[in-house]
C-alpha cells in the first residue's frame, strides 16, 4: 500500500496509512491504481502521482445513492406514467419497492457522514459544497457549465453548478422523505396536507428528473471526472484545468507534509 | 456538520449558500404541503380543458393535469375480446347467469355523467358512463334470502371488490361497457367494468368477470391494505372530497 500524504483532515483516509512519507508523494488511493503507482514510483523517472479526489467512503455513498435514485425513478415512472403503469402493473409491489428505497435513501449519506474516521473527507467535501467563494458567483455569471467560458477562473474543488446541484439534491431528499411519508402513512394528516404533499412530491420529482439527467450528462461530458468517481483519483492536469484552487490546497498540504517532521 | 479537526486551514471558507438553499427548499416545501392543495385545484382548472384537447397525451406528464391514472395490480393488463367476454352472476341467486357483452348491451342502458374520484387524490370531472344498473342484474338473477353482499372478481385473477346488497341496488351503480363516450378500453378495465358512482375508484372493479352474491362482505384487494370497505367519496379514508353522486 502506498503511504499517503498527511490526509487533508489530519487523520488517515481509508486505504492510506496516514503516515507522513515525504519521499513518495502519491495521493494515498486504494486498490490496483494505487499499487500501480507505487510500482511506478520505484522507477527512476519522476512521476507526478494523481490526486485523491474521492475516498472509498465517498464513492460508496455516491454509488449507493445512484443505485437508490435509479430504483426510485424507475418505480416512480411506473406508478406515475399511465403507459408504464399499464405495461408493468403490479402496483402493490412497485409501491413497496418505491417506499423502501425511499426510506433507505438517507442511510448511506448519514452513515458516511457520522463515521469519525471514514467520514472525514465526506464532511470536508460537504463543507466545500456548502461554502461559496467569489469565484462561484463569477462561474454563475459567466454561465460556467461550458468549461471554455470559465477558463482561468480560480475554482475550488467544486464549481457553483455542482454546489447548487448538491444543495438541491440534499433539500429534495428531505422534502421527498417528508412528503412521501405523509402520503404513505396518511391516516394522521388532514386531507389538504395529503394533497399538498402529493403536489410537492410530484413537482420535486420532476425537478429531480431533470437535475439527475443533467448530472449524468455532465459526468459523461468529462470522462476523467466520471472515472474518478470509480477510481477515486484524478490527474493534476485535470485539477489545474477545472479546480485550480483545490490543486493549490493539495499542493500546500503536500508541502506542509514535507516540511513536517516525519513520523 | 463539520467536526473539529476535519478541516485544515487550506479549505476555503465562504458564504454558506448551500445551507441557505436547503433551508429555503424546506420552507417552500412546508408552504407546498400546507397550501399545495389550493394550487393544485387551480392547476386542475387550467389544465383539464387543455388535457381534454391534447391528442399527444403529453399533458399527462404534468402533475394534476386531470387525466386518469392507470392502476393495475397484476403484471400485464388483462385482455378479453368483446366477443369472448363473459360475465358470470352466481352465488346465492335463484338463476345463475352467464352474460356476453351483447347480452348486456341488449338490456336497458343507463347513462350517467359523473366525476371519478381516486382515493389518492386525483379526480376526473364529468366522465360519461353507459351500462346496465347492477340492480337490474340482481333482479334478473333473483337474490336468495340471506344474500347480503356482493363479491366482484376481475379477470386479472387477483383483484376483488365488495358491496353490500343495499349499496349495490343504488341507481348510480353500473355494470359499465362504455366510458368517456366509447367502449371501455383495456386500460380502463374493458370490455366491462363496474362504476360505483358514490364511492372512490377502487370500489369500481375493472376487467369485471364475476359477481357473486354472498352472505357477508369480504374485504376487497385494496381494503386488505387498509382502505375503507365502505368507500364513500368524502366520507371515508379520512378524506373530505366533494361527493361524486
Amino acid at each position: 500500500m502506498t503511504p499517503g500524504p498527511p490526509a487533508p483532515t489530519g487523520g488517515a483516509t481509508p486505504g492510506a496509512t496516514g503516515v507522513d512519507a515525504p519521499a513518495v508523494k502519491a495521493a494515498g488511493g486504494t486498490g490496483a491504481a494505487a499499487t500501480a503507482r507505487s510500482d511506478r514510483s520505484t522507477t527512476s523517472h519522476v512521476v507526478t502521482p494523481q490526486l485523491l479526489r474521492f475516498d472509498v467512503a465517498e464513492r460508496v455513498v455516491h454509488w449507493a445513492n445512484a443505485t437508490l435514485f435509479a430504483i426510485l425513478m424507475a418505480t416512480a415512472g411506473v406508478l406515475y406514467l399511465p403507459p408504464l403503469s399499464a405495461a408493468v402493473g403490479r402496483r402493490q409491489l412497485i409501491v413497496t419497492i418505491h417506499v423502501y428505497a425511499g426510506l433507505i435513501l438517507p442511510f448511506p449519506l448519514v452513515l458516511g457522514i457520522v463515521g469519525r474516521r471514514w467520514g472525514q473527507r465526506l464532511r470536508a467535501d460537504l463543507h466545500r459544497l456548502n461554502r461559496w467563494i467569489p469565484e462561484d458567483r463569477m462561474w454563475l455569471k459567466r454561465r460556467g457549465w461550458r468549461p471554455e467560458r470559465v477558463r482561468g477562473l480560480k475554482q475550488g474543488k467544486f464549481n457553483a453548478g455542482q454546489k447548487l446541484n448538491a444543495a438541491f439534491t440534499g433539500g429534495a431528499m428531505l422534502l421527498m422523505l417528508a412528503t412521501g411519508s405523509i402520503m404513505h402513512w396518511y391516516k394522521p394528516w388532514p386531507l389538504s396536507w395529503r394533497t399538498g404533499s402529493t403536489f410537492v412530491h410530484d413537482w420535486v420529482a420532476i425537478a429531480l428528473f431533470f437535475t439527475i439527467t443533467g448530472h449524468i450528462l455532465f459526468a459523461f461530458s468529462d470522462r476523467e471526472s466520471l472515472d474518478s468517481m470509480w477510481s477515486g483519483n484524478i490527474s493534476r492536469a485535470w485539477a489545474k484545468r477545472r479546480a485550480p484552487k483545490w490543486l493549490d490546497e493539495e499542493l500546500g498540504r503536500e508541502k506542509a507534509g514535507r516540511d513536517a517532521p516525519s513520523g | 456538520m463539520v467536526g473539529k479537526g476535519d478541516l485544515d486551514a487550506a479549505v476555503p471558507v465562504g458564504t454558506p449558500i448551500g445551507r441557505r438553499v436547503v433551508l429555503g427548499m424546506l420552507g417552500l416545501g412546508v408552504a407546498g404541503i400546507l397550501g399545495g392543495a389550493r394550487v393544485q385545484d387551480a392547476l386542475n382548472r387550467v389544465l383539464s380543458p387543455l388535457e381534454a384537447a391534447d391528442p399527444t397525451g403529453l399533458s399527462q406528464l404534468i402533475p394534476a393535469a386531470g387525466g386518469f391514472r392507470i392502476y393495475s395490480v397484476t403484471g400485464s393488463l388483462p385482455s378479453a375480446s368483446p366477443t369472448d367476454y363473459r360475465l358470470t352472476v352466481d352465488g346465492m341467486v335463484d338463476r345463475p347467469m352467464t352474460l356476453s357483452l351483447a347480452d348486456l348491451q341488449a338490456m336497458e342502458p343507463t347513462r350517467l355523467i359523473k366525476d371519478f374520484q381516486c382515493v389518492t387524490g386525483w379526480r376526473v370531472p364529468m366522465v360519461h358512463w353507459t351500462g346496465v344498473k347492477l340492480s337490474t342484474l340482481l333482479d334478473e338473477a333473483g337474490v336468495q334470502p340471506g344474500g347480503a353482499a356482493l363479491r366482484f372478481e376481475s379477470f386479472d385473477n387477483t383483484y376483488t371488490e365488495s358491496l353490500t346488497i343495499d349499496q349495490a341496488r343504488r341507481p348510480d351503480v353500473l355494470v359499465a361497457y362504455e366510458m368517456l363516450g366509447a367502449p371501455v378500453t383495456r386500460q380502463h378495465g374493458g370490455p366491462v367494468r363496474m362504476y360505483v358512482a358514490p364511492m372512490y375508484g377502487y370500489k369500481s372493479c375493472k376487467w369485471l368477470s364475476k359477481i357473486s352474491v354472498v352472505s357477508k362482505v369480504e374485504a376487497g384487494y385494496w381494503e386488505r391494505f387498509g382502505y375503507d370497505i365502505d368507500g364513500w367519496v368524502g366520507r371515508s379514508n379520512g378524506r373530505s372530497d366533494k361527493g361524486t353522486s
